[in-house]
């Protein structure tokens, strides 16, 4: 029976995102991100569902679920796989790596004991590694689903994860 | 607007809220109310001002104090010191930057606010950013009816092309040549596009600005619309700035409110709104044809070019695609006349830069100086000396595709014609700068792991070219290299500089050929010794995977992939 109440909801939520954002190409990485907010992934039945409202008889131009899954795949902040509980966004670019960075991304991995792109086995955690996050003054920089912490040292990890449940 | 006594400011961009700005917020609520003093005194949010020594940060007015950093318990004392008894607390005076020289900004006396002579960075962190009423009240909006009301649009060009803006996101193009491009191009409609897709690591000049002043870039947009005739404009906001595209969504709303966007702006028949477009995690979409197939809803690959998006952009039209810094530079320059432009910076490299300042230095933050300024004099005046007295040894300018700049050019001037004839490059502003800790094959190595993390797999150079230079400084790195893997890394970047489609892949061999150009004898020590120099290098094999391989299993299993 879960699968059918995640389909009403997949087409509810598809249905809210076309109205905000209309049916036009433009608004596909928009609409697939309203989907991703909400379930934080794209479930397969959310690519049928959008084809299936937007491309109806005389509507915009056509748009297939490969084309979807294209964006999908290409946005680092879409996923196509269900992530955990908590998010921990983890920048390893040059700035962050000079001031600590290096070591705290290995104290994250051990600590974790999860590698960048997977979610711990009870759900609670999945890590990825995100672009620059425009914070770098303060770098080494972790972002925990959307709080971000600051001149992080390996010594502070065990505090900032034991405040999520 | 209501009339007050002061107004506190408190700033609110993320490096603060990370410091616990929102207490300082909220207790300064508490006390004002427990002085009885809320009818008198306004406190608003503000972005900071690029002081982070001094962050989290509150500004009073009409003084023009600033206290930072503070912290909730000194709030008590602030608010009944100054906002109820009118004295200045000075031991919570932020502290003094004492600076000399050519500086455009934060010419301080003690505690107050810099001296005004900032461009860009005009309002951010000193006006209310989602109240287009304080905007109006500093200026804001008069270029445009300048513009609409007395200007041709050639006046408009031909204004921006003296004042010899180049564009701020790293290449330097001429501003005044690219808006003559589209105006000239055919095909209607035409559109203007804000870049606001900024993702340069250390790079976060644009977010200060989004998030400190958003009517500045609608400003611009309006008087680049009417300059090239486009009707349209999107900005692209990368997807990771929240606050910034909450705070322009606001700005967007409020000039439409007020008829400074939408149809016959000010009575002169002329029609322009803005579109704004979230983008959703790629680096990539900053390079200009990537951003208009994202804005398209596609996936951000760049297009061939030419053509070029002026003759052949967004829905095939003519586009104008121009940086945040870029732009809001250009009502400035309404305003004051293209003669005032030019008396700063150098000749041909006019006007202001915006720094972020990042690394072994004891300051971080951002700042804006003219063009021109050294590196030696950034190191010592803005950034406060090297962290711990160290010895600078380079600096990576403007993000991954920027330079790595060697002592020996710290007294090269900062400019676009300057940095080119050294051979290095300006790149977006980011000064990233490094002491003897740093090991070069290292940082080569993050570089091109991003490059090769970013490369969106279109063209072959970019695509094999920095995953093969990525896995040879790995085996450098890991004391495996080879010294005709130094030759093969040049010929990789040589290939993928001359062959690859767009900037990503033409750009990422940049940091390796300089450091390869400079600091050969530390690379070629890892290879011919097998030793790091500044102890960083693992210089063994690394085992994979780095965590036991059963929790790996078990993490990977329950998720079904």
């Amino acid at each position: 029976m879960q699968a059918t109440a995640l389909d009403q909801n997949v087409q509810a939520v598809v249905n809210r995102a076309i109205e905000t954002h209309g049916k036009s190409r433009e608004a596909m990485i928009a609409i697939l991100s309203d989907v991703n907010d909400t379930f934080g992934y794209i479930p397969t039945e959310a690519f049928q569902e959008i084809t299936r409202q937007v491309n109806s008889p005389g509507e915009q131009a056509f748009v297939s679920q490969s084309q979807l899954y294209g964006l999908a795949t290409f946005y680092q902040m879409l996923s196509t796989k269900p992530m955990g509980r908590h998010v921990i966004r983890f920048c390893e670019s040059a700035p962050c790596h000079v001031m600590g960075g290096r070591v705290l991304f290995q104290a994250l991995q051990d600590t974790l004991s999860l590698l960048p792109g997977e979610t711990s086995s009870n759900g609670k955690w999945s890590f990825v590694l995100t672009s620059c996050l425009g914070v770098c003054g303060v770098g080494p920089v972790l972002l925990v689903d959307d709080d971000i912490y600051g001149n992080v040292t390996p010594e502070q990890l065990p505090n900032i994860l034991a405040g999520y449940d | 607007m209501k009339t007050v006594r002061s107004l506190v400011l408190v700033s609110f961009d993320p490096s603060s809220l990370q410091r616990g700005a929102e207490k300082i917020y909220e207790r300064l609520q508490s006390e004002i109310q427990a002085f009885g003093l809320e009818d008198e005194i306004t406190v608003t949010t503000v972005t900071d001002i690029g002081r982070h020594d001094a962050i989290p940060m509150i500004i009073v007015y009409p003084e023009a104090v600033i206290y930072g950093p503070v912290s909730p318990d000194q709030i008590h004392q602030i608010v009944e010191e100054h906002l109820y008894k009118g004295r200045v607390v000075e031991e919570f005076l932020a502290p003094v930057r004492e600076l000399s020289g050519q500086i455009a900004w934060l010419r301080a006396r003690k505690g107050a606010l810099p001296a005004e002579n900032r461009i860009v960075l005009e309002r951010a962190g000193i006006i209310d950013p989602e109240s287009i009423e304080e905007y109006i009240a500093h200026r804001g909006y008069e270029a445009l009816a300048m513009v609409i009301t007395d200007f041709t649009p050639q006046a408009v060009i031909y204004t921006i092309d003296r004042s010899g803006l180049q564009g701020r996101g790293g290449a330097g193009f001429s501003v005044g040549r690219k808006w003559s491009f589209v105006s000239m191009a055919n095909g209607n409609p035409k559109y203007v596009i804000c870049n606001a897709d900024e993702s340069e690591p250390g790079t976060f000049k644009d977010r200060v600005i989004l998030e400190g002043d958003p009517h500045s870039i609608i400003e611009a947009m309006a008087i680049a619309g009417y300059a090239v005739g486009a009707t349209q404009g999107y900005v692209y906001i990368r997807g990771e700035y929240k606050l910034a595209f909450h705070r322009m969504e606001v700005a967007i709303q409020q000039a439409r409110q007020y008829g400074l966007l939408g149809n016959n702006i000010f009575n002169r028949g002329f029609d322009f709104d803005i579109h704004l477009h979230a983008g959703a995690g790629a680096y990539i979409c900053g390079e200009e044809t990537a951003l208009i197939e994202s804005i398209e809803g596609k996936r951000g690959e760049p297009r061939a070019r030419p053509p070029y998006p002026p003759t052949v952009g967004l829905w095939g039209k003519p586009t104008l695609v121009n940086n945040v810094e870029t732009l809001v530079n250009v009502p400035p320059i309404i305003r004051n006349g293209y003669e005032w432009y030019r008396t700063i910076g150098t000749p041909k490299s006019t006007g202001t830069k915006v720094y972020t300042i990042l690394g072994n230095v004891n300051q971080t933050g951002v700042i804006e100086v003219p063009m021109g300024i050294t590196l030696r004099e950034v190191i010592t005046i803005y950034a406060k000396g090297m962290k711990n007295n160290a010895t600078f040894k380079l600096a990576q300018t403007g993000g991954s595709s920027g330079s790595v700049i060697p002592a020996s050019l710290q007294d090269t001037p900062m400019d676009f014609e300057s940095y080119r004839k050294a051979g290095v490059s300006l790149g977006s502003g980011a000064l990233l700068i490094c002491d003897e800790t740093t090991c070069v094959v290292d940082l080569a190595k993050v570089l091109m792991e991003f490059f090769r993390f970013e490369s969106c797999g279109k063209c072959t150079p970019c695509r094999i070219g920095t995953q093969r230079s990525f896995e040879i400084l790995k085996n450098i790195s890991e004391g495996q290299g080879k010294l005709s893997d130094l030759d093969e890394l040049v010929y990789l970047g040589e290939n993928m500089e001359t062959l690859s489609n767009c900037g990503l892949g033409q750009t990422a061999s940049g940091p390796v050929r300089d450091i390869l150009r400079h600091f050969r004898a530390e690379v070629e020590a890892h290879i011919r010794l097998g030793v790091c120099p500044s102890g960083i290098c693992p210089m063994v094999p690394a085992e994979e995977p780095q965590i036991s391989p059963v929790s790996r299993r078990e993490a990977t299993a329950e998720v079904g992939f």
